[in-house]
């Protein structure tokens, strides 16, 4: 099915929005963004960089200051919350508290004169979905965090929105049961074939969890891809930092040959990288390495082509499935490597090692 | 097996602990109860005291017992069908001369009074006339003949009833009841029972006055939950500025904007909409107004305080949910506010239903409410059964309407801001 040459329209678009509270700022700097139809995609960003703002426009509790929201081909920029349709899941849940967990689920359903009897069949069967029917008839606040978040969740599914709003909805969750509930929504959104509109500051979320992810910083969409494709080809520094661990080098382009180019380090040595975001020889550079593309190897030879700098020993950090040794490499003393347990044990601190990396997984991008 | 061991399935070590547990407990109870223990003695002493004292002049009626003790002795036996026997006459006679030396007379005339009408000139004009103690046999006929009334059996009645040491009088003339002569209860005469008009004229008041506070107080603490921080923070030093003045002056001031010459009118006829000035104050109008105006900020804060703890995400979550405004509002917001709504409205009631300064400096005759009735009755006519009995009513109908409240509120278990 993929490569179809017809693209359908996309269920939402945005169009050149820009949103500014104050007069002055701009939270979100001329944001232009499609959504197709049962994607999931995340809108992944530090705290402040829009990206919540993004989703408020969308659901229509912030009205943008420039640029129209298409929703299916329909301008909906001044179309109130409740005419859109959209379902919203609410960081702190947003349960009604004097309503019990059936009556929760049943009011988007009431608010839209549905008929009784088929108001207690959906509700039902939503909470069937999550199975929470023996809960039915108590009240939130009887409910634990995670019982809470289902029935939100419910809630937000039970009225067939074409669209679903998640504004951080595991925040408040502990690790376990956050990765247990990534999965049960990720499970959901692919057996029901709904469109998620899903904001969180949580990389490793949105990379279990999404078709596509946007990530945000400053009010402007720095890059929008598939979760490999991020992690892989980022596009720029501050993507290449946000998304997984990442050891950066500064230095300075010497030449540039095709997709490759030689980068001068500021620490010393030299290195060969691919020239991802690098404007032309002269240039000052931020290298990018990934630190499980990294090997610590005894001798400074290299065969392959491959590169290869001094490196000093720092620390060695245990973390159970894999062990990280903490290196000074030219000028950077903290710059990781990823090793297999057991292979490194006898790594001292102060030891002399050398570390290597390819040219294709260490990437130019711009300066830091 | 290590839970077994931490709940303290072993019966060996689950008593020591319940001691201990006790023994802690107890240690933190007397000192609460000791930083509590300065205030207790100080409500005891000049609240809890003087109510119980209060509560128990409506039903003490040992006026008559101590100024007639023989008579009343005497009249313990007698079955009430005829007249009392010559034994009986001699002791109210000498009952009578006893009195009129020690100067009590008045208090026994004064209580029968307001059992039968006139009875104090019947006990007064014995007591002038009555020179000496009647001989042996005579005392019925000579008592008789000072005054015709000691041949009629009501005034027997009435003597006995108030002979006390307890009794229902007061309190069923604050209800408009009274006794027969038969003993049974009965609708007091007309124009006595005035006591069931001025009580429902009293809650009908506080009411209107609730139901003006909520009207008015509603939007108000909407607006001071709603506002950002600096804006709300001005407005609720206005909703509290009547507190830092005194209530008479409040009351007062009222008097000066609504009276015929005051500020209302004369702006009314200088815009031409009025020609004669309109009667604001002295009337029930006057009244709501002023104990509107003075007890919207009770009405205002436990609102306030219910509605601060509704987080605006759930107005979001119902227009997210498809909710119109309006829905939103009537199904989500307004059910949370309801404990705040029962607190604000209970305590506004409560407090109007007590209310007497202002009604009695802007209100006419027919708005007094019944604390007015209760000062009167302290103060000028000193009729302390019946001021107590009207207290003991109003007491007994605002423990009710607290009670139901508790009710209400429990089975809701709404989980506002009123929860502490």
């Amino acid at each position: 099915m993929e490569g179809t040459p017809i693209v359908p329209p996309p269920l939402v678009r945005f169009s050149g929005i820009q949103k500014t509270y104050d007069g002055e700022h701009l939270v979100v700097k001329n944001l232009d963004l499609d959504i197709r139809k049962g994607e999931f995609i995340t809108l992944l960003g530090p705290s402040g960089s829009g990206k919540t703002t993004t989703l408020m426009m969308l659901a229509g509790f912030e009205v943008p200051t420039q640029g129209e929201i298409y929703l299916s081909d329909r301008p909906i920029k001044n179309m109130p919350p409740h005419k859109r349709d959209i379902g919203m899941v609410f960081q702190n849940y947003a349960l009604f508290p004097h309503l019990t967990i059936a009556e929760n689920v049943a009011f988007p359903l009431s608010v839209r004169k549905i008929s009784k009897a088929e108001v207690q069949d959906r509700v039902k069967a939503a909470l069937r979905m999550i199975k929470l029917e023996t809960l039915a008839h108590r009240r939130p606040g009887q409910l634990s965090g995670g019982q809470q978040q289902r029935v939100a969740l419910a809630r937000a599914l039970v009225f067939n929105p074409q669209l679903v709003l998640m504004d951080e909805p595991l925040g408040a969750l502990d690790k376990r049961l956050r990765e247990q509930m990534q999965l049960e929504i990720k499970q959901l959104h692919e057996t029901m074939g709904i469109t998620v509109v899903y904001v969180t500051h949580d990389q490793s979320e949105a990379l279990t969890m999404s078709d596509r992810i946007a990530v945000f910083n400053d009010g402007i969409v720095q890059q929008i891809d598939k979760p490999s494709a991020l992690y892989e080809q980022p596009v720029n520094s501050f993507v290449a930092h946000f998304i997984g661990e990442n050891n950066v080098l500064a230095g300075t382009v010497e030449t540039v040959e095709k997709d490759y180019c030689r980068v001068a380090l500021a620490g010393g040595g030299a290195v060969t990288a691919r020239a991802v975001n690098v404007s032309g020889a002269g240039a000052s550079t931020s290298l990018s390495v990934r630190p499980e593309r990294i090997a610590l190897v005894p001798d400074g030879a290299s065969s392959d082509g491959s590169n290869r700098l001094p490196a000093r020993v720092q620390n060695t950090i245990y973390l159970g499935d894999h062990a990280l040794a903490v290196l000074d490499v030219a000028g950077n003393c903290e710059f990781m490597v990823k090793l297999q347990p057991g292979t490194h044990d006898g790594l001292r601190h102060g030891e002399s090692v050398f570390v290597t990396f390819r040219p294709e997984d260490c990437l130019a991008l711009d300066p830091v | 097996m290590t839970a077994a061991s931490l709940t303290g399935a072993d019966p060996q070590t689950k008593v020591p602990l319940k001691r201990r547990l006790k023994q802690a407990e107890r240690a933190r109870q007397i000192k609460a109860l000791a930083l509590v223990l300065p205030l207790l003695l100080f409500l005891l002493f000049t609240f809890a005291g003087p109510i119980a004292g209060m509560l128990w002049r409506a039903v003490d009626d040992r006026e008559v017992r101590q100024v007639l003790p023989q008579t009343i002795a005497a009249l313990a036996s007698w079955d009430g069908k005829d007249l009392p026997d010559e034994k009986t006459y001699a002791a109210l006679a000498s009952d009578i001369l006893a009195a009129r030396t020690a100067g009590t007379i008045a208090i026994a005339a004064k209580r029968l009074n307001y059992a039968l009408n006139g009875f104090r000139t019947i006990l007064t004009s014995t007591a002038r006339n009555l020179k000496a103690m009647p001989d042996t046999g005579t005392a019925k006929e000579t008592l008789g003949k000072i005054n015709p009334a000691w041949r009629e059996r009501t005034t027997w009645t009435t003597i006995k009833d108030a002979g006390g040491p307890v009794t229902g009088f007061y309190l069923l003339a604050a209800l408009d009841l009274t006794r027969n002569a038969d003993g049974a209860i009965v609708a007091a005469p007309a124009d006595q029972a005035i006591y069931r008009d001025i009580f429902a004229r009293t809650f009908l008041i506080s009411l209107g006055v609730t139901a003006l506070c909520l009207i008015l107080g509603f939007p108000v603490a909407y607006l001071l939950a709603a506002l950002p921080p600096g804006q709300s923070n001005l407005l609720m030093i206005f909703v509290l500025l009547p507190f830092w003045t005194s209530l008479l002056v409040r009351t007062c001031a009222w008097i000066v904007l609504l009276q015929s010459q005051g500020i209302v009118n004369d702006s009314l006829h200088w815009l031409g909409i009025i020609d004669a000035p309109l009667r604001l104050i002295y009337n029930r109008f006057g009244v709501c107004v002023a104990m509107t105006h003075v007890l919207l900020p009770f009405m205002i804060l436990p609102l306030y305080s219910s509605m601060k703890a509704i987080s605006p995400a759930y107005m979001r979550a119902a227009a997210s949910l498809g909710a119109p405004p309006l829905t939103a509002f009537l199904r989500i917001y307004l059910p949370q506010t309801l404990p705040g709504i029962g607190a604000g409205s209970l305590l506004v009631f409560i407090l109007a239903l007590g209310y007497y300064i202002t009604p009695a400096l802007v209100g006419g005759a027919a708005d007094q409410m019944i604390s007015y009735f209760i000062a009167l009755y302290t103060t000028e006519t000193a009729n302390w059964g019946l001021a107590s009995a009207l207290g003991a009513v109003l007491l007994l109908a605002t423990i009710l309407l607290a009670l139901v409240y508790g009710r209400l509120v429990q089975g809701q278990q709404v989980t506002g801001g009123m929860k502490n």
